[in-house]
């Protein structure tokens, strides 16, 4: 007897809700054993605050373990990908140069989903724009680490490696830092991040936060 | 002749015109002057608001200004009080040289979850604030440099090393790392994998 269509769709449905699981199980899980070789990481930057916050958290990772690392900024950001460029150029000036043998940093724009006063109709087209650009981003660079703190640009590429790993594709850890300037509330992204989780971890730089938001951890400030 | 004290007034990247036009009122610049301070540098920024300069000869407050500047911090370290938009990189640079500071937020800007690290910042006695320019004669006035408590920066290496914890990295410094196997999201069977979640709920 051959399966008929709604089996085989039955079937589909079955697996993805088996595989959705299983990841969001593992979501949020320490890994039981270090990785022998250093992760693929991407670090989103933002306008305002944000970048200054990443790079101070950058400046302070082991930089043989979070190696070879991209940078993604909006395309209407100037000037965060000219901070992190400086600061990785800085790094080669100082170090043994373990980014020569795994190829060095690279920088990518992305286009926003939404640009600020922009209205919600035109906005619609924008991010799915955005939502096909940053799963490019994501196929080309491989991430397997994402470090972001709040700008919009993060959520379009959290939600696509997020689809890559339900997909069986690519694991990838994303790890959220709400930024200092959010005391008392979340930003959208962080809310997002949070709630549907996408994310591995979620770090809050105020208690009163950590209170309000019991899955995400507090330790400390970085400025 | 007393130590001469300046104010700088920034309002980093932005355009803060209503912040730029109460400090070049007459009752900010009287309520500066009587405070003690001599000279006021103005970083305007995007602003399109020019403040009239003052050269200070004949006993009044000296005024100045200027767009953007590469040698920000020097301005902040050579004030004895600043005053600042409510952007947390103006504010965290300021106290990070324990620096008197004012912030003033901008109302005009939508969603101002700004107000809301300044208000916190103000709580804690680490700056003095005011919710908007219009209020900004009076915190002057009222202002107790005495009150401010000097603030301790954050070390962001907290959050480093819980990173390395979830990935099983010792921190620099510790024995080495968890050897063995490729963590979690290492390229095993996903498909044993399944058959292992499947296992163990059961």
């Amino acid at each position: 007897m051959e399966p008929d269509f709604l089996t085989i769709i039955a079937l589909i449905v079955s697996l993805l809700v088996i595989r959705v699981t299983y990841v969001l199980y593992w979501t949020g899980r320490p890994f039981k054993r270090a990785p022998t070789t250093s992760l693929r990481t991407m670090i989103v930057l933002g306008s305002g605050g944000h970048t200054a916050e990443m790079l101070s958290i950058v400046n302070v990772l082991q930089k043989d373990k979070y190696a070879p690392r991209s940078y993604v900024a909006a395309l209407t950001d100037n000037m965060s990908l000219q901070k992190a460029q400086v600061y990785e150029e800085s790094l080669q000036n100082h170090e043994n140069n373990v980014d020569k043998k795994r190829g060095g940093a690279q920088f990518m724009q992305i286009y926003r989903s939404r640009e600020v006063g922009q209205s919600y109709i035109t906005s619609i087209g924008t991010t799915i724009v955005a939502i096909i650009h940053a799963m490019w981003i994501v196929l080309k660079l491989r991430p397997q680490v994402i470090l972001c703190n709040g700008p919009g640009t993060c959520i379009p590429l959290c939600a696509c490696a997020y689809l890559l790993k339900i997909i069986g594709w690519r694991w990838c850890t994303t790890i959220y830092i709400e930024s200092i300037a959010r005391v008392k509330k979340l930003s959208l992204s962080g809310f997002l991040l949070y709630k549907l989780p996408l994310a591995d971890q979620f770090f809050v730089q105020w208690p009163l936060l950590q209170q309000k938001f019991p899955r995400s951890q507090y330790a400390g400030r970085v400025m | 002749m007393g130590e001469r004290k300046g104010v700088f007034v920034t309002v980093g990247t932005t355009s803060f015109d209503k912040l730029v036009a109460a400090v070049d009122s007459e009752p900010v610049k009287a309520a500066l002057f009587r405070r003690g301070f001599s000279h006021l540098q103005i970083q305007i920024g995007r602003g399109t608001y020019i403040p009239s300069k003052v050269s200070g000869e004949d006993g009044e407050l000296e005024v100045d200004y200027f767009t953007f500047s590469p040698t920000i911090a020097d301005h902040l370290t050579a004030a004895s009080l600043v005053i600042s938009h409510a952007g947390s990189g103006s504010i965290f640079e300021t106290l990070r040289l324990g620096k008197p500071l004012v912030v003033v937020v901008n109302e005009d800007l939508m969603d101002n979850h700004q107000a809301e690290l300044a208000e916190e910042l103000a709580d804690r006695k680490h700056l003095f604030f005011a919710r908007g320019p219009h209020l900004l004669a009076q915190t002057i006035e009222s202002m107790d440099l005495e009150s401010l408590v000097p603030y301790t920066p954050g070390n962001p290496k907290n959050i480093a090393d819980q990173i390395d914890a979830f990935f099983g990295f010792s921190s620099p410094g510790e024995g080495s790392d968890q050897k063995g196997g490729e963590g979690e999201g290492a390229s095993v069977s996903k498909i044993s994998k399944l058959f292992s979640f499947f296992l163990d709920s059961l």
